[in-house]
């Protein structure tokens, strides 16, 4: 299944240290084509900072990373945008790269913001702005996604959409994608493999096996192996995020 | 038609302009209006300079402002203190340092008042050439590096994840800085050549609502502010500086009424 070039990027007891305290340290996996790693753990336990050894943000980090691609999407963890800034969505699209208008129309309709096309930054809600981030993300098809808690700020039904639009994005993209959460339920039914870290690698495998894992519990309790059982709520109809009501 | 004092001012002040519209909507996004200002602070310290070692006066100053940028990043890194701090210690230590070196150097006259807030007498032909061609060199480089620095200015972590190169950028645009207080202070004087910045870059602000726009309209309120500003100076006889920023304030209120109106059509 794991062929060598399937491999975007592999990160070798990789850790980073600032001013004589180790960030994190001892962290290894591989992030696959197709494929989805989540990142899980506490405040403080390193998460971000993994995912920026992996996007190579660090110079003199122990350990070794391999990137095998340059395409890389990143949706950071806190983002704020001045008002100072007179931006609108769409010059946010394409702050970095010329993207056709069909590119931009299709990635901000995907994750259900293509309305806000024509807004200014500053008036998004949290959860808007999330989505824009997002769709700015895929819209350069990238081969590696880096998603640091792509989904704070989007509500409860909003959230499970988005975990789909990502397991969707992963298969058709087929790009590898590596996710940041603490967000145990939704998390778990959307990846292909967990790394629980607290300053190093508790434990990593499987969901399944990660939720049995003796320290996970220890660390998020017993009730976080239940979670397993991801809450299912059968609506007959939809909310789009421009206020329409779409019947299943 | 060089030979007229009036039309070298103007000539000058155009080219000015133009250059500030754009460095001044980078300051303001930024936040780097007290960096400015510092370095402009800095600049006296650079004429004095220039006064007592014979040196041009646009290439010292723009030295010594380049010198207190490093300073500074210098001192940001090694030091505790906030940045406004250090940014106010810079800027006040070497306008006393600048104002005692004047002090010493009995032997030159100095017209400090042109200094501090712009001649329109004192622009010469010399200038316009340091004006036009500087200033044409500092709209090149902002060309070659504005996608990293509006990138960044949007979001340092995302312009880094995909691979521009955003220190180098903002290192680039510190030396713009440098050298467009250098090539200004003649007409604009020291105290003032933040407002030429910031002033009109804050009436664009108000009257658009993309960058592109406000790059533009902000170089259109630098050119009116020139315009009205240099006439008025002729007029009555006040200094160019100030004349200049005084009627960049004129369309920045102005721009406020616009601001109420698209409230009231809002509601």
């Amino acid at each position: 299944m794991s062929t060598e070039n399937n491999i975007l990027v592999k990160l070798d007891n990789a850790g980073y240290k600032q001013d004589n305290k180790w960030l994190v340290e001892g962290v290894s996996f591989t992030v696959e084509k197709g494929k989805i790693v989540t990142l899980i753990g506490p405040n403080g336990s390193g998460k971000s900072t993994t995912a920026k050894i992996a996007l190579g943000f660090y110079k003199g980090i122990e350990g070794q990373v391999e990137k095998f691609t340059n395409k890389i999407g990143y949706v950071p963890q806190k983002i704020s945008i001045d008002w100072t800034l007179p931006l609108r969505v769409n010059d946010f699209m394409l702050l970095t790269d010329k993207l056709s208008d069909d590119v931009v129309d299709e990635a901000l309709k995907s994750t259900g913001v293509y309305h806000l096309k024509n807004k200014n930054l500053g008036n998004l809600s949290g959860g808007e702005f999330q989505r824009v981030l997002l769709a700015r993300a895929i819209s350069k098809k990238p081969e590696l996604l880096v998603l640091d808690e792509p989904v704070q700020g989007v509500d409860f039904t909003g959230e499970i959409e988005m975990y789909e639009l990502i397991k969707k994005i992963s298969a058709n993209l087929n790009c590898g994608i590596l996710l940041i959460s603490h967000d145990l339920h939704t998390v778990m039914s959307a990846t292909d493999y967990v790394v629980c870290l607290n300053g190093h690698v508790c434990c990593c495998g499987s969901p399944t096996e990660v939720a049995f894992n003796k320290e996970y519990k220890a660390l998020f309790g017993e009730q976080a192996s239940k979670t397993l059982t991801i809450y299912e709520h059968k609506h007959d109809h939809v909310h789009t995020t421009d206020g329409e009501i779409k019947k299943n | 038609m060089l030979d007229d004092f009036f039309i070298r001012a103007l000539i000058a002040g155009i080219g000015i302009a133009l250059v500030t519209g754009p460095l001044g909507c980078f300051v303001v996004w930024r936040r780097l209006s007290y960096f400015g200002d510092t370095l402009a602070h800095s600049a006296l310290l650079g004429v004095t300079i220039a006064y007592s070692m014979e040196l041009n006066i646009a290439v010292s100053i723009f030295l010594i402002s380049s010198l207190i940028a490093l300073i500074l990043i210098h001192l940001q890194r090694k030091t505790n203190l906030p940045s406004d701090a250090l940014l106010g210690l810079l800027a006040h230590s070497s306008l006393a340092v600048g104002l005692v070196v004047i002090g010493f150097l009995t032997f030159i006259r100095f017209d400090i008042m042109g200094l501090l807030f712009g001649d329109i007498l004192a622009v010469d032909k010399n200038d316009l050439i340091i004006i036009w061609f500087g200033g044409g060199l500092i709209l090149l480089v902002l060309k070659f590096i504005w996608k990293p620095l509006f990138a960044s200015t949007v979001n340092y972590e995302l312009a880094e994840a995909e691979g521009l190169n955003p220190d180098r950028a903002k290192a680039i645009f510190t030396i713009l800085l440098a050298a467009i207080i250098a090539i200004s202070i003649k007409l604009v004087g020291v105290l003032l050549i933040t407002g030429m910045l910031i002033i009109p870059t804050a009436m664009a602000r108000n009257i658009s609502n993309t960058p592109q726009k406000m790059v533009v309209f902000s170089i259109i309120g630098g050119l009116l502010s020139v315009f009205i500003g240099l006439f008025s100076s002729l007029e009555f006889n006040t200094p160019s500086g100030p004349s200049i920023i005084t009627a960049a304030l004129l369309l920045f209120i102005i721009s406020l009424l616009k601001i109420k109106q698209t409230i009231q059509l809002k509601n």
